[in-house]
Protein backbone atom coordinates (compact mmCIF):
# COMPACT_ATOMS: atom_id res chain seq x y z
CA UNK A 1 0.00 0.00 0.00
CA UNK A 2 2.83 2.36 0.80
CA UNK A 3 4.47 1.58 -2.51
CA UNK A 4 1.24 2.36 -4.35
CA UNK A 5 0.74 5.59 -2.46
CA UNK A 6 4.29 6.72 -3.13
CA UNK A 7 3.98 5.73 -6.79
CA UNK A 8 0.80 7.73 -7.19
CA UNK A 9 2.22 10.75 -5.44
CA UNK A 10 5.37 10.67 -7.55
CA UNK A 11 3.35 10.32 -10.73
CA UNK A 12 1.09 13.18 -9.75
CA UNK A 13 3.96 15.51 -8.93
CA UNK A 14 6.27 14.65 -11.79
CA UNK A 15 3.98 13.91 -14.71
CA UNK A 16 2.86 16.98 -16.53
CA UNK A 17 1.03 19.69 -14.74
CA UNK A 18 -1.72 17.82 -12.91
CA UNK A 19 -0.38 18.84 -9.54
CA UNK A 20 -0.17 22.61 -9.91
CA UNK A 21 -3.03 22.85 -12.34
CA UNK A 22 -5.86 22.69 -9.85
CA UNK A 23 -4.14 25.23 -7.60
CA UNK A 24 -3.77 27.59 -10.54
CA UNK A 25 -7.41 27.01 -11.44
CA UNK A 26 -8.46 27.86 -7.89
CA UNK A 27 -6.40 31.05 -8.05
CA UNK A 28 -7.99 32.06 -11.35
CA UNK A 29 -11.52 31.44 -10.12
CA UNK A 30 -10.89 33.58 -7.05
CA UNK A 31 -9.32 36.32 -9.18
CA UNK A 32 -12.21 36.30 -11.66
CA UNK A 33 -14.97 36.68 -9.09
CA UNK A 34 -14.24 40.32 -8.20
CA UNK A 35 -14.30 41.16 -11.91
CA UNK A 36 -17.73 39.65 -12.07
CA UNK A 37 -19.32 41.11 -8.97
CA UNK A 38 -17.41 44.36 -8.61
CA UNK A 39 -14.65 45.44 -6.24
CA UNK A 40 -16.71 46.60 -3.22
CA UNK A 41 -14.99 44.97 -0.29
CA UNK A 42 -18.12 44.48 1.81
CA UNK A 43 -19.83 42.55 -0.99
CA UNK A 44 -16.72 40.41 -1.46
CA UNK A 45 -16.46 39.75 2.26
CA UNK A 46 -20.05 38.51 2.29
CA UNK A 47 -19.65 36.06 -0.54
CA UNK A 48 -16.04 35.05 0.21
CA UNK A 49 -16.81 31.81 2.13
CA UNK A 50 -19.07 30.52 -0.61
CA UNK A 51 -16.76 31.52 -3.46
CA UNK A 52 -13.74 29.94 -1.81
CA UNK A 53 -15.61 26.70 -1.19
CA UNK A 54 -17.08 26.55 -4.70
CA UNK A 55 -13.67 27.36 -6.17
CA UNK A 56 -11.98 24.62 -4.18
CA UNK A 57 -14.71 22.19 -5.17
CA UNK A 58 -14.34 22.95 -8.87
CA UNK A 59 -10.55 22.74 -8.63
CA UNK A 60 -10.97 19.36 -6.98
CA UNK A 61 -13.24 18.25 -9.79
CA UNK A 62 -10.71 19.24 -12.42
CA UNK A 63 -8.17 16.55 -11.59
CA UNK A 64 -10.63 13.75 -10.89
CA UNK A 65 -10.51 12.00 -14.23
CA UNK A 66 -6.84 11.32 -13.60
CA UNK A 67 -7.57 9.21 -10.55
CA UNK A 68 -8.17 5.97 -12.42
CA UNK A 69 -8.15 6.80 -16.09
CA UNK A 70 -4.41 6.73 -16.81
CA UNK A 71 -4.03 3.46 -14.95
CA UNK A 72 -6.98 2.06 -16.84
CA UNK A 73 -5.50 2.99 -20.20
CA UNK A 74 -2.03 1.54 -19.66
CA UNK A 75 -3.39 -1.58 -18.00
CA UNK A 76 -1.95 -1.09 -14.54
CA UNK A 77 -5.46 -0.99 -13.10
CA UNK A 78 -5.91 -4.61 -14.23
CA UNK A 79 -2.69 -5.48 -12.44
CA UNK A 80 -3.84 -3.71 -9.31
CA UNK A 81 -7.18 -5.51 -9.48
CA UNK A 82 -5.50 -8.90 -9.62
CA UNK A 83 -2.91 -8.05 -6.96
CA UNK A 84 -3.29 -9.42 -3.41
CA UNK A 85 -4.30 -5.95 -2.24
CA UNK A 86 -8.13 -5.75 -2.23
CA UNK A 87 -9.52 -3.36 -4.80
CA UNK A 88 -11.24 -1.41 -2.02
CA UNK A 89 -7.79 -0.75 -0.55
CA UNK A 90 -6.53 0.43 -3.94
CA UNK A 91 -9.45 2.84 -4.13
CA UNK A 92 -8.69 4.23 -0.69
CA UNK A 93 -5.04 4.74 -1.58
CA UNK A 94 -5.94 6.39 -4.89
CA UNK A 95 -8.37 8.74 -3.20
CA UNK A 96 -5.82 9.50 -0.50
CA UNK A 97 -3.21 10.32 -3.14
CA UNK A 98 -5.72 12.58 -4.87
CA UNK A 99 -6.45 14.34 -1.61
CA UNK A 100 -2.76 14.78 -0.75
CA UNK A 101 -2.03 16.29 -4.17
CA UNK A 102 -5.22 18.34 -4.55
CA UNK A 103 -7.33 18.76 -1.44
CA UNK A 104 -4.59 19.44 1.06
CA UNK A 105 -2.76 22.04 -1.08
CA UNK A 106 -6.10 23.72 -1.80
CA UNK A 107 -6.85 23.91 1.92
CA UNK A 108 -3.36 25.32 2.54
CA UNK A 109 -3.52 28.12 -0.02
CA UNK A 110 -7.19 28.97 0.56
CA UNK A 111 -6.47 31.37 3.48
CA UNK A 112 -3.94 33.20 1.28
CA UNK A 113 -6.54 33.59 -1.47
CA UNK A 114 -9.10 34.63 1.12
CA UNK A 115 -7.08 37.82 1.56
CA UNK A 116 -7.95 38.72 -2.03
CA UNK A 117 -11.64 38.39 -1.23
CA UNK A 118 -11.36 40.36 2.01
CA UNK A 119 -12.58 37.54 4.23
CA UNK A 120 -13.20 38.87 7.76
CA UNK A 121 -10.65 37.93 10.43
CA UNK A 122 -12.15 34.97 12.30
CA UNK A 123 -12.87 33.17 9.03
CA UNK A 124 -9.29 32.25 8.10
CA UNK A 125 -8.67 29.51 10.62
CA UNK A 126 -12.07 27.92 10.02
CA UNK A 127 -11.72 28.20 6.27
CA UNK A 128 -8.59 26.09 6.52
CA UNK A 129 -10.14 23.67 9.01
CA UNK A 130 -13.35 23.21 7.03
CA UNK A 131 -11.47 22.66 3.76
CA UNK A 132 -9.01 20.27 5.39
CA UNK A 133 -11.96 18.38 6.85
CA UNK A 134 -14.21 18.53 3.78
CA UNK A 135 -11.87 17.96 0.83
CA UNK A 136 -11.27 14.29 1.77
CA UNK A 137 -14.99 13.74 1.22
CA UNK A 138 -14.72 15.53 -2.12
CA UNK A 139 -11.82 13.28 -3.14
CA UNK A 140 -13.60 10.10 -2.13
CA UNK A 141 -16.91 11.03 -3.81
CA UNK A 142 -14.93 12.08 -6.85
CA UNK A 143 -13.09 8.77 -6.88
CA UNK A 144 -16.48 7.08 -6.95
CA UNK A 145 -17.49 9.13 -9.99
CA UNK A 146 -14.13 8.41 -11.61
CA UNK A 147 -14.63 4.69 -10.98
CA UNK A 148 -18.04 4.83 -12.64
CA UNK A 149 -16.80 6.58 -15.76
CA UNK A 150 -13.36 4.99 -16.07
CA UNK A 151 -14.32 2.86 -19.07
CA UNK A 152 -15.61 5.78 -21.12
CA UNK A 153 -13.56 7.51 -23.73
CA UNK A 154 -14.64 11.03 -22.96
CA UNK A 155 -15.78 10.61 -19.40
CA UNK A 156 -14.66 14.00 -18.12
CA UNK A 157 -17.82 15.98 -18.73
CA UNK A 158 -20.08 13.15 -17.65
CA UNK A 159 -17.96 12.78 -14.52
CA UNK A 160 -18.70 16.32 -13.46
CA UNK A 161 -22.42 15.89 -14.18
CA UNK A 162 -22.47 12.80 -11.97
CA UNK A 163 -20.28 14.11 -9.18
CA UNK A 164 -21.52 17.68 -8.72
CA UNK A 165 -24.95 16.77 -7.30
CA UNK A 166 -23.21 14.43 -4.87
CA UNK A 167 -21.08 17.36 -3.67
CA UNK A 168 -24.08 19.37 -2.49
CA UNK A 169 -24.15 18.34 1.21
CA UNK A 170 -20.39 18.73 1.62
CA UNK A 171 -20.51 22.20 0.11
CA UNK A 172 -23.45 23.24 2.27
CA UNK A 173 -21.85 22.23 5.56
CA UNK A 174 -18.36 23.40 4.60
CA UNK A 175 -19.40 26.88 3.53
CA UNK A 176 -21.76 27.12 6.50
CA UNK A 177 -18.86 26.59 8.92
CA UNK A 178 -16.94 29.53 7.48
CA UNK A 179 -20.03 31.72 7.29
CA UNK A 180 -20.89 31.05 10.91
CA UNK A 181 -17.31 31.63 11.99
CA UNK A 182 -17.37 35.02 10.27
CA UNK A 183 -20.63 35.92 12.00
CA UNK A 184 -19.27 34.66 15.35
CA UNK A 185 -21.98 32.01 15.69
CA UNK A 186 -21.63 28.51 17.08
CA UNK A 187 -20.04 26.23 14.48
CA UNK A 188 -20.31 22.91 16.30
CA UNK A 189 -23.24 21.50 14.32
CA UNK A 190 -21.97 21.99 10.75
CA UNK A 191 -18.49 20.95 11.83
CA UNK A 192 -19.78 17.68 13.23
CA UNK A 193 -21.95 17.11 10.14
CA UNK A 194 -19.02 17.75 7.80
CA UNK A 195 -16.77 15.40 9.76
CA UNK A 196 -19.51 12.78 9.75
CA UNK A 197 -19.95 13.17 6.00
CA UNK A 198 -16.24 12.71 5.39
CA UNK A 199 -15.99 9.67 7.61
CA UNK A 200 -19.09 8.09 6.12
CA UNK A 201 -17.83 8.69 2.59
CA UNK A 202 -14.48 7.05 3.39
CA UNK A 203 -16.16 4.17 5.16
CA UNK A 204 -18.79 3.31 2.54
CA UNK A 205 -17.82 4.60 -0.88
CA UNK A 206 -14.67 2.48 -1.41
CA UNK A 207 -16.93 -0.57 -1.71
CA UNK A 208 -19.20 1.07 -4.28
CA UNK A 209 -16.20 2.40 -6.19
CA UNK A 210 -14.47 -0.98 -6.23
CA UNK A 211 -17.69 -2.59 -7.46
CA UNK A 212 -17.92 -0.05 -10.27
CA UNK A 213 -14.29 -0.61 -11.27
CA UNK A 214 -14.77 -4.38 -11.31
CA UNK A 215 -17.72 -3.94 -13.65
CA UNK A 216 -15.69 -1.66 -15.87
CA UNK A 217 -12.78 -4.10 -16.01
CA UNK A 218 -15.04 -7.03 -16.86
CA UNK B 1 -47.64 -14.54 -9.47
CA UNK B 2 -44.20 -13.27 -8.60
CA UNK B 3 -41.98 -10.69 -10.23
CA UNK B 4 -39.57 -13.45 -11.20
CA UNK B 5 -42.00 -14.78 -13.77
CA UNK B 6 -41.66 -11.49 -15.60
CA UNK B 7 -37.90 -11.74 -15.73
CA UNK B 8 -38.72 -13.61 -18.90
CA UNK B 9 -39.14 -10.79 -21.44
CA UNK B 10 -41.56 -12.76 -23.61
CA UNK B 11 -43.86 -13.30 -20.66
CA UNK B 12 -43.54 -9.66 -19.66
CA UNK B 13 -44.45 -8.58 -23.19
CA UNK B 14 -47.54 -10.81 -23.15
CA UNK B 15 -48.58 -9.57 -19.74
CA UNK B 16 -48.02 -5.91 -20.49
CA UNK B 17 -49.86 -6.15 -23.81
CA UNK B 18 -53.03 -7.31 -22.08
CA UNK B 19 -52.72 -4.87 -19.20
CA UNK B 20 -51.72 -1.78 -21.13
CA UNK B 21 -55.13 -0.80 -22.60
CA UNK B 22 -56.80 -1.03 -19.19
CA UNK B 23 -54.11 0.90 -17.41
CA UNK B 24 -54.00 3.65 -20.00
CA UNK B 25 -57.79 3.93 -20.05
CA UNK B 26 -57.80 4.23 -16.26
CA UNK B 27 -55.12 6.92 -16.43
CA UNK B 28 -57.01 8.92 -19.04
CA UNK B 29 -60.31 8.62 -17.23
CA UNK B 30 -58.99 9.51 -13.77
CA UNK B 31 -56.88 12.43 -14.94
CA UNK B 32 -59.69 13.81 -17.10
CA UNK B 33 -62.29 13.54 -14.36
CA UNK B 34 -59.88 14.77 -11.68
CA UNK B 35 -58.70 17.78 -13.69
CA UNK B 36 -62.11 18.80 -15.04
CA UNK B 37 -63.67 18.43 -11.62
CA UNK B 38 -60.78 20.29 -10.08
CA UNK B 39 -60.63 23.10 -12.61
CA UNK B 40 -64.31 23.77 -13.19
CA UNK B 41 -66.35 22.40 -10.31
CA UNK B 42 -64.47 23.53 -7.23
CA UNK B 43 -64.78 27.02 -5.76
CA UNK B 44 -61.93 29.54 -5.84
CA UNK B 45 -59.88 29.85 -2.71
CA UNK B 46 -60.77 33.02 -0.84
CA UNK B 47 -57.20 34.27 -0.73
CA UNK B 48 -55.48 32.54 -3.63
CA UNK B 49 -58.29 32.89 -6.13
CA UNK B 50 -58.25 30.52 -9.04
CA UNK B 51 -54.48 29.98 -8.86
CA UNK B 52 -55.14 27.32 -6.24
CA UNK B 53 -56.23 25.00 -9.02
CA UNK B 54 -52.70 24.40 -10.19
CA UNK B 55 -52.50 22.08 -7.20
CA UNK B 56 -54.11 19.36 -9.35
CA UNK B 57 -51.02 19.29 -11.53
CA UNK B 58 -48.40 20.34 -9.02
CA UNK B 59 -49.00 17.92 -6.17
CA UNK B 60 -49.42 14.76 -8.30
CA UNK B 61 -46.36 15.47 -10.42
CA UNK B 62 -44.24 16.26 -7.37
CA UNK B 63 -45.41 13.08 -5.65
CA UNK B 64 -44.65 11.05 -8.73
CA UNK B 65 -41.22 12.66 -9.14
CA UNK B 66 -40.14 11.36 -5.76
CA UNK B 67 -41.90 8.01 -6.04
CA UNK B 68 -40.40 7.32 -9.45
CA UNK B 69 -36.94 7.71 -7.98
CA UNK B 70 -37.87 5.27 -5.23
CA UNK B 71 -39.20 2.86 -7.84
CA UNK B 72 -35.91 3.18 -9.74
CA UNK B 73 -34.03 2.49 -6.51
CA UNK B 74 -36.02 -0.68 -5.87
CA UNK B 75 -35.79 -1.97 -9.44
CA UNK B 76 -32.06 -1.20 -9.56
CA UNK B 77 -31.58 -3.08 -6.33
CA UNK B 78 -33.49 -6.06 -7.73
CA UNK B 79 -31.18 -6.00 -10.74
CA UNK B 80 -28.03 -5.79 -8.63
CA UNK B 81 -29.09 -8.61 -6.35
CA UNK B 82 -30.82 -11.00 -8.69
CA UNK B 83 -30.12 -9.95 -12.31
CA UNK B 84 -33.74 -9.34 -13.22
CA UNK B 85 -33.39 -7.98 -16.75
CA UNK B 86 -36.82 -6.44 -17.13
CA UNK B 87 -36.41 -4.74 -13.77
CA UNK B 88 -33.40 -2.70 -14.81
CA UNK B 89 -35.03 -1.84 -18.12
CA UNK B 90 -38.01 -0.54 -16.19
CA UNK B 91 -35.65 1.66 -14.18
CA UNK B 92 -34.14 2.96 -17.40
CA UNK B 93 -37.60 3.57 -18.82
CA UNK B 94 -38.74 5.38 -15.69
CA UNK B 95 -35.90 7.91 -15.52
CA UNK B 96 -37.04 10.33 -18.27
CA UNK B 97 -40.59 10.18 -16.94
CA UNK B 98 -39.31 11.07 -13.49
CA UNK B 99 -37.26 13.92 -14.87
CA UNK B 100 -40.32 15.24 -16.72
CA UNK B 101 -42.46 15.01 -13.58
CA UNK B 102 -39.79 16.93 -11.68
CA UNK B 103 -39.80 19.60 -14.36
CA UNK B 104 -43.61 19.81 -14.34
CA UNK B 105 -43.57 20.21 -10.56
CA UNK B 106 -40.92 22.93 -10.77
CA UNK B 107 -42.67 24.74 -13.63
CA UNK B 108 -46.15 24.68 -12.12
CA UNK B 109 -44.64 25.72 -8.80
CA UNK B 110 -42.95 28.68 -10.48
CA UNK B 111 -46.14 29.70 -12.27
CA UNK B 112 -48.04 29.56 -9.00
CA UNK B 113 -45.24 31.20 -7.04
CA UNK B 114 -45.11 34.33 -9.15
CA UNK B 115 -48.54 35.74 -8.12
CA UNK B 116 -48.56 34.14 -4.65
CA UNK B 117 -45.05 34.51 -3.29
CA UNK B 118 -44.12 37.29 -5.69
CA UNK B 119 -41.25 35.33 -7.20
CA UNK B 120 -40.79 32.56 -9.72
CA UNK B 121 -37.92 31.03 -7.85
CA UNK B 122 -36.91 31.02 -4.24
CA UNK B 123 -34.06 29.02 -2.70
CA UNK B 124 -36.47 27.23 -0.49
CA UNK B 125 -35.58 23.71 0.77
CA UNK B 126 -38.29 21.91 -1.17
CA UNK B 127 -37.62 23.76 -4.39
CA UNK B 128 -33.89 23.30 -4.08
CA UNK B 129 -34.26 19.62 -3.27
CA UNK B 130 -36.32 19.18 -6.42
CA UNK B 131 -33.72 20.93 -8.51
CA UNK B 132 -31.09 18.59 -7.08
CA UNK B 133 -33.37 15.62 -7.77
CA UNK B 134 -33.61 16.81 -11.37
CA UNK B 135 -29.81 16.86 -11.58
CA UNK B 136 -29.72 13.31 -10.25
CA UNK B 137 -32.14 12.22 -12.97
CA UNK B 138 -29.99 13.95 -15.58
CA UNK B 139 -26.83 12.23 -14.37
CA UNK B 140 -28.55 8.86 -14.33
CA UNK B 141 -29.83 9.24 -17.88
CA UNK B 142 -26.50 10.58 -19.12
CA UNK B 143 -24.70 7.55 -17.71
CA UNK B 144 -27.14 5.22 -19.45
CA UNK B 145 -26.64 7.05 -22.71
CA UNK B 146 -22.86 7.08 -22.47
CA UNK B 147 -22.15 3.36 -22.05
CA UNK B 148 -22.53 1.02 -25.00
CA UNK B 149 -22.54 -2.43 -23.44
CA UNK B 150 -26.07 -2.81 -22.01
CA UNK B 151 -25.12 -5.01 -19.06
CA UNK B 152 -22.24 -2.79 -17.98
CA UNK B 153 -24.54 0.22 -18.32
CA UNK B 154 -27.20 -1.50 -16.23
CA UNK B 155 -24.70 -2.35 -13.49
CA UNK B 156 -23.10 1.07 -13.33
CA UNK B 157 -26.35 3.01 -13.41
CA UNK B 158 -27.73 0.78 -10.67
CA UNK B 159 -24.74 1.54 -8.48
CA UNK B 160 -25.16 5.22 -9.25
CA UNK B 161 -28.84 5.00 -8.33
CA UNK B 162 -28.08 3.32 -5.01
CA UNK B 163 -25.33 5.76 -4.01
CA UNK B 164 -27.28 8.68 -5.43
CA UNK B 165 -30.30 7.84 -3.31
CA UNK B 166 -28.24 8.01 -0.15
CA UNK B 167 -26.83 11.36 -1.21
CA UNK B 168 -30.24 12.62 -2.27
CA UNK B 169 -31.57 11.98 1.23
CA UNK B 170 -28.51 13.59 2.83
CA UNK B 171 -28.89 16.58 0.51
CA UNK B 172 -32.53 16.96 1.46
CA UNK B 173 -31.68 17.37 5.13
CA UNK B 174 -28.54 19.37 4.47
CA UNK B 175 -30.69 21.81 2.50
CA UNK B 176 -33.14 22.03 5.37
CA UNK B 177 -30.22 22.99 7.55
CA UNK B 178 -29.00 25.52 5.02
CA UNK B 179 -32.19 27.51 4.57
CA UNK B 180 -35.57 27.58 6.23
CA UNK B 181 -38.47 27.44 3.89
CA UNK B 182 -41.28 29.36 2.35
CA UNK B 183 -43.14 26.32 1.04
CA UNK B 184 -46.27 25.19 2.84
CA UNK B 185 -46.48 21.82 4.58
CA UNK B 186 -47.97 18.65 3.18
CA UNK B 187 -51.29 19.09 1.40
CA UNK B 188 -52.37 15.51 1.96
CA UNK B 189 -51.34 13.21 4.75
CA UNK B 190 -53.01 10.64 6.88
CA UNK B 191 -51.71 11.70 10.25
CA UNK B 192 -52.12 15.46 10.06
CA UNK B 193 -54.97 17.67 11.17
CA UNK B 194 -54.27 20.36 8.65
CA UNK B 195 -54.96 19.13 5.14
CA UNK B 196 -56.47 20.95 2.21
CA UNK B 197 -60.20 21.28 2.66
CA UNK B 198 -62.60 18.63 1.42
CA UNK B 199 -63.80 20.34 -1.76
CA UNK B 200 -60.25 20.36 -3.10
CA UNK B 201 -59.36 17.03 -1.58
CA UNK B 202 -61.48 14.68 -3.68
CA UNK B 203 -60.43 15.77 -7.18
CA UNK B 204 -56.84 15.96 -5.94
CA UNK B 205 -56.87 12.32 -4.91
CA UNK B 206 -58.40 11.42 -8.27
CA UNK B 207 -55.68 13.17 -10.22
CA UNK B 208 -53.02 11.73 -7.90
CA UNK B 209 -54.18 8.21 -8.66
CA UNK B 210 -54.53 9.19 -12.30
CA UNK B 211 -50.92 10.35 -12.43
CA UNK B 212 -49.94 7.05 -10.88
CA UNK B 213 -51.71 5.18 -13.66
CA UNK B 214 -50.22 7.54 -16.22
CA UNK B 215 -46.78 6.67 -14.95
CA UNK B 216 -47.63 2.97 -15.07
CA UNK B 217 -48.80 3.32 -18.67
CA UNK B 218 -45.72 5.21 -19.75
CA UNK B 219 -43.29 2.93 -17.96
CA UNK B 220 -44.90 -0.19 -19.45
CA UNK B 221 -44.81 1.37 -22.90
CA UNK B 222 -41.22 2.46 -22.58
CA UNK B 223 -40.11 -0.86 -21.14
CA UNK B 224 -41.73 -2.63 -24.09
CA UNK B 225 -39.87 -0.29 -26.41
CA UNK B 226 -36.62 -1.03 -24.61
CA UNK B 227 -37.17 -4.78 -24.92
CA UNK B 228 -37.95 -4.42 -28.61
CA UNK B 229 -34.85 -2.28 -29.12
CA UNK B 230 -32.80 -4.91 -27.32
CA UNK B 231 -34.26 -7.63 -29.58
CA UNK B 232 -33.52 -5.56 -32.65
CA UNK B 233 -29.92 -5.10 -31.55
CA UNK B 234 -29.61 -8.86 -31.02
CA UNK B 235 -31.03 -9.54 -34.50
CA UNK B 236 -28.60 -7.11 -36.10
CA UNK B 237 -25.74 -8.71 -34.21
CA UNK B 238 -26.76 -12.14 -35.45
CA UNK B 239 -27.00 -10.88 -39.02
CA UNK B 240 -23.50 -9.44 -38.82
CA UNK B 241 -22.09 -12.68 -37.47
CA UNK B 242 -23.68 -14.91 -40.10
Amino acid sequence: MWALLIRDLTLAVRAGGGFGLSLAFFLIVVVLVPFGVGPQSDVLARIAPGILWVGALLACLLSLDRVFHLDFEDGSLDLLATSPLPLEGVVVIKALAHWLTTGLPLALIAPALAVLLNLPGPGYLWLFVSLALGTPALSMIGAFGAGLTVGLKRGGLLLSLLVLPLYVPTLIFGAEIVRRAVDAQAIGTPLAMLAGLTLAAWACLPFATAAAIRINLR
Amino acid sequence: MSIWEYANPARFMRFSRTVLPWVSAAAALLILVGLIWGFFFTPDDFRQGSTVKIIYLHVPSATMAINIWVMMLVTSMIWVVRRHHVSVLAAKAAAPIGATMTLIALATGAIWGQPMWGTYWEWDPRLTAFLILFLFYLGYMALWAAIEDPDVAADLTSILCLVGSVFAVISRYAINFWNQGLHQGASLSLDQEENVSDVFWQPLVLSLVGFGFLFLTLVLLRTRTEIRARRLAALKQRERVS
